[in-house]
């Protein structure tokens, strides 16, 4: 017995003492991690809500050119409250989205500071900017229609005739909640009113072939399978996967659908954004206005249309082969103001008729 | 009596043994000093439940009626259907296959002991993903259909939607039956043989024992089983958001993130956990004074009957399928993309994520299960309603949808730091700057915080198990409570306290949420190394990172196993 109590007694002081170390392990790499607020200048904190794999190519060519290092943390959900929670000595200098929404929801929640460049004002055109200077966009996106080349005749479409019982069963779409779909009914609110929009939307779920759900690409390989005849999703999806060497079968999936501009006869295509915001309390600020300065411009615009295939924001900046390759198109010149305004009554919509509950509910 | 207990401490010597009885009172008599450790503990790990329940306090201004009009019916209802669904068959695959392995010897079934667990090293967003691969429309078995009858489309046949609420019970009752079965394993080797024998020789069959003497006594074991995969179920934002079923969950991702309503979602949580309050306190006041203790030290190695022929086979496949469904069948769908792209996956950040995951997670068991001993015993040592309310407070974490506890946990670190931060400035003008939040430290407060019910449960069913009198012979013999706790408890404890380490281990390896919300820069765990390829697409990539933390859980799971069959008061030697 006192042997096993002896035993036990040992593992139980040895638990305690791996505890122990480990928290020694961790704070000492939280030393590490804190980086030294000295180097002034020498780094540069971003909190990304954009892919890491998308920025990383602007990131490098911006390190390589002034010495700054950029440290990241990407995160889908909370990088917002992450900074309103740490307060004035929150580490953050810029914010990434993937949409105006949360540009604007940064702004109102104050965790952003007011930017005067003018360089920035220079390559950002006052459509793509806040006018108070909280946020800035860097890219813009069509969101499209891909319809399948075997099934689907035409080739124009308008979001209004998604809503169209011909294509009963037929439309993938993602859920209603993301922010490009939140986009899309929030610029429909603006141009049709509360009333038809929530009309339209319901028309739009009872057409769908099945509950909205994955991203982009997951709808556009509905219609290469079979699922669909129609999928909604944004242009760069279609380089992703054209240019896929590692899953070629994703070239198939592209190969199998074509894109239609909706509404560019008329009022033009849904153009979503990708922006920045400068952090409230940045303690690196001056390294932060470089990298936006740095972003905005000529050199790092031609990234971003090069190796992602977005539509650059400064004029002049030609688009990449395959994107020119798919043709020009009318944009919507809604204002990103009234998108973002509308944002809570398009998503008070997708609950309201059970968007994401599909086609049977 | 109008003056408080603060004055009385103040004024010393007027009625010290008022105040003394006063606290005791609130305390219980005599084990104040574990009965205010217990109150620290759990004021520390409640915390962010706290901060949750003050952020839900701010206006969610016009968010309620809207969400009462619309979503919020069907998501309660949809998500007590979930819960029912998982409760009923992991209670029925938990306990059977139990029972199966211990009591009988049948084919396979010394393997089975084991095999039974590893569902649990597989999460439930990586399960429902490879069960999408396998039966979505454009799934390999879809695909196949339709290639063999010729059908071109959906409208020409018939297949069970596996995107619905029937998939999404099914998918995870699979991966969560293991905890069941491990707490109803553990309570049926620990059972006395000679309750088993008394009901023989009383008439009752094999199956009569389980149903009227086993199962009674596992109740604590098995409640604390069925109610961590219910947790799990109501938490669980990976694989609903996959099966496209909105839960409560959903419901608070979208009111936080698309309605823009912190104060909304932090409600929304609120009711949620109002949920397990309610689940716990059903449960305690279905048992009522009822004890689960052991009046005899008597054990001799379990009668296992052999069975054989059809009845035998019929056994095999019971404990097989599950196996078969909750692990061999996913993990054969990530070995074949993992078989593919293993040197592009093993390039880069692999192997230091993997040390930061291994790291974390065991510095989190670790916490927690030091922690949940200090819990558990102070509870037993004291009536104290208090200790024993805010013990069960601390547990609650893991209800909490992961990100929502991320920012529960972020607010008052955050907080803490900027006061340090402000008073060091004006008093020696330093700045400490952010001295928790945005470290290691918050991650793996982040994991004991969530996964403390993980290691309270079995630890607190086999603190119930023992009974008091060793407690009172060891305190008779002028042992202390601490002397106790070290030198009676903790060796009977010892099997319980590796159920709880394991678990804390393999869930703070899978979770996902709050590392991505709290990690430093530039910090990748394997789970988000994961995640982050997954959300591009490059799920083949993303396959050889899922199965090294499906693998990683693999291995304590083994000893584990090990672990309990050896902790058996008076079984065999593994040799025999």
């Amino acid at each position: 017995m006192s042997a096993t109590r002896s035993r036990e007694t040992t593992l139980l002081r040895f638990l305690f003492t791996l505890a122990l170390g480990l928290f020694i392990a961790a704070s000492g790499s939280h030393a590490q991690q804190s980086a030294p607020e000295t180097a002034a200048g020498g780094e540069v904190n971003i909190y990304s809500y954009r892919q890491p794999f998308l920025i990383a190519p602007l990131l490098e060519a911006f390190e390589k050119k002034t010495g700054v290092k950029a440290n990241v943390i990407f995160a889908k959900k909370g990088l917002i409250e992450r900074i309103a929670a740490e307060g004035l000595n929150s580490p953050a200098d810029l914010l990434l989205t993937t949409g105006v929404g949360e540009l604007t929801a940064a702004a109102r929640k104050g965790v952003t500071q007011a930017v005067v460049s003018e360089t920035i004002s220079q390559n950002i055109p006052a459509r793509y900017r806040d006018p108070e200077g909280h946020w800035f966009a860097l890219t813009r996106r069509g969101r499209v229609v891909y319809a399948s080349k075997a099934r689907v005749a035409q080739d124009a479409i308008t979001y209004e005739e998604l809503a169209d019982p011909k294509w009963r069963g037929k439309i993938c779409i993602r859920s209603g909640h993301h922010v490009y779909n939140v986009a899309l009914i929030a610029a429909m609110t603006s141009h049709l009113g509360e009333a038809q929009t929530e009309q339209w939307l319901q028309g739009l779920k009872n057409n769908l072939a099945r509950k909205p759900g994955g991203n982009d690409r997951a709808q556009i390989k509905g219609v290469y399978s079979g699922e669909c005849d129609l999928a909604v999703g944004n242009t760069y999806y279609m380089a992703q996967m054209m240019l896929n060497e590692k899953n070629p079968e994703q070239k198939e999936w592209a190969a199998s659908v074509k894109m239609l501009f909706p509404n560019t006869g008329g009022r033009g295509t849904h153009v979503n954004i990708s922006g920045m915001s400068l952090a409230k309390n940045a303690p690196h600020k001056a390294a932060a206005l470089a990298l936006m300065e740095y972003l905005s411009s000529d050199e790092a615009q031609r990234i971003y249309a090069e190796t992602n295939h977005e539509y650059p924001v400064k004029d002049g900046v030609p688009w990449s082969a395959m994107v020119t390759s798919w043709g020009s198109f009318k944009a919507d010149e809604i204002a990103l103001q009234d998108v973002a305004a509308k944002r809570k009554g398009a998503s008070d919509l997708v609950d309201k008729v059970a968007f994401d509950d599909g086609p049977s509910s | 009596m109008t003056s408080t207990p603060h004055d009385l401490t103040n004024s010393s010597g007027i009625r010290p043994v008022a105040w003394r009885s006063a606290v005791n009172r609130v305390l219980g008599a005599g084990n104040l000093g574990w009965s205010i450790g217990a109150l620290l503990i759990s004021a520390l790990l409640s915390a962010p439940l706290v901060a949750i329940a003050i952020l839900a306090l701010d206006s969610s201004g016009d968010t309620w009626p809207h969400l009462i009009e619309t979503v919020l019916p069907s998501a309660v209802a949809r998500t007590l259907l979930l819960m029912t669904g998982v409760g009923a068959i992991t209670l029925v695959i938990g306990a059977g296959t139990a029972w199966l392995v211990t009591m009988y010897r049948f084919p396979l079934s010394g393997w089975l002991e084991w095999m039974l667990l590893l569902p649990l090293a597989v999460p439930t967003y990586i399960i429902a993903f490879c069960y999408l691969e396998l039966f979505d429309y454009a799934g390999t078995i879809q695909t196949s259909l339709r290639a063999l009858f010729g059908w071109r489309d959906a409208s020409q046949y018939w297949f069970p939607d596996i995107r619905s609420l029937w998939g999404a019970i099914l998918v995870m009752s699979f991966v969560l039956y293991p905890y069941v079965y491990l707490t109803a394993r553990a309570s049926f080797l620990q059972q006395s043989v000679c309750v088993l024998e008394v009901s023989r020789t009383l008439g009752r069959s094999a199956w009569g024992c389980l149903w009227e003497v086993a199962l009674p006594l596992a109740r604590p074991a098995l409640v604390a089983g069925i109610s961590l995969a219910l947790m799990e179920c109501l938490n669980d934002i990976g694989a609903v958001e996959f099966l496209g079923v909105n839960t409560l969950t959903v419901s608070v991702y979208t009111t936080w993130l698309d309605r823009g309503s912190l104060a909304g979602a932090a409600q929304i949580a609120c009711v949620m956990l109002l949920f397990v309050i309610f689940l716990l306190w059903a449960e305690r006041t279905a048992r009522a004074r009822q004890r689960f203790h052991h009046t005899t030290g008597k054990y001799r190695h379990l009668p296992e009957e052999r069975l054989t022929g059809w009845s035998g086979i019929a056994a095999l496949i019971a404990c097989i399928a599950p196996v078969a469904i909750g692990f061999a069948l996913p993990i054969s769908v990530l070995v074949g993309s993992a078989l593919e792209n293993y040197r592009s996956a093993l390039e880069g950040a692999f192997w230091r994520d993997a040390g930061h995951s291994l790291m974390l997670a065991a510095a989190a068991a670790c916490l927690a299960v030091t922690l949940a001993i200090l819990l558990a015993y102070a509870r037993r040592a004291t009536r104290s309603k208090l200790v024993h309310g805010a013990t069960g407070v601390a547990a609650a974490g893991y209800a909490v949808p992961g990100t929502v506890l991320a920012i529960g946990i972020l607010v008052p670190l955050a907080a803490f730091d900027n006061a340090v931060d402000a008073f060091m400035r004006s008093s020696l003008g330093i700045s400490t700057g952010l001295l928790l939040s945005g470290s290691v430290f918050a991650l793996i407060l982040a994991y004991t915080a969530r996964f403390m019910a993980v290691s309270l449960g079995p630890i607190d069913a086999s603190f119930k198990k023992t009974s008091r009198n060793l407690d009172a012979a060891s305190r008779t013999l002028g042992v202390g409570l601490g002397g106790t706790l070290f030198r009676v408890h903790l060796p009977i404890l010892a099997p319980a306290i590796g159920a709880a380490a394991l678990l804390v281990f393999v869930d703070s390896m899978k979770e996902l949420p709050a590392s991505l919300l709290l990690r430093p820069f530039n910090f990748d765990t394997l789970a988000t190394h994961v995640y982050t390829l997954a959300s591009l697409d490059q799920f083949e990539e993303a396959a050889l990172a899922a199965l090294t933390i499906v693998a990683i859980g693999l291995a304590p799971i083994i000893l584990m196993h090990r672990a309990i069959a050896l902790a058996r008061p008076g079984m065999r030697s593994p040799s025999s």
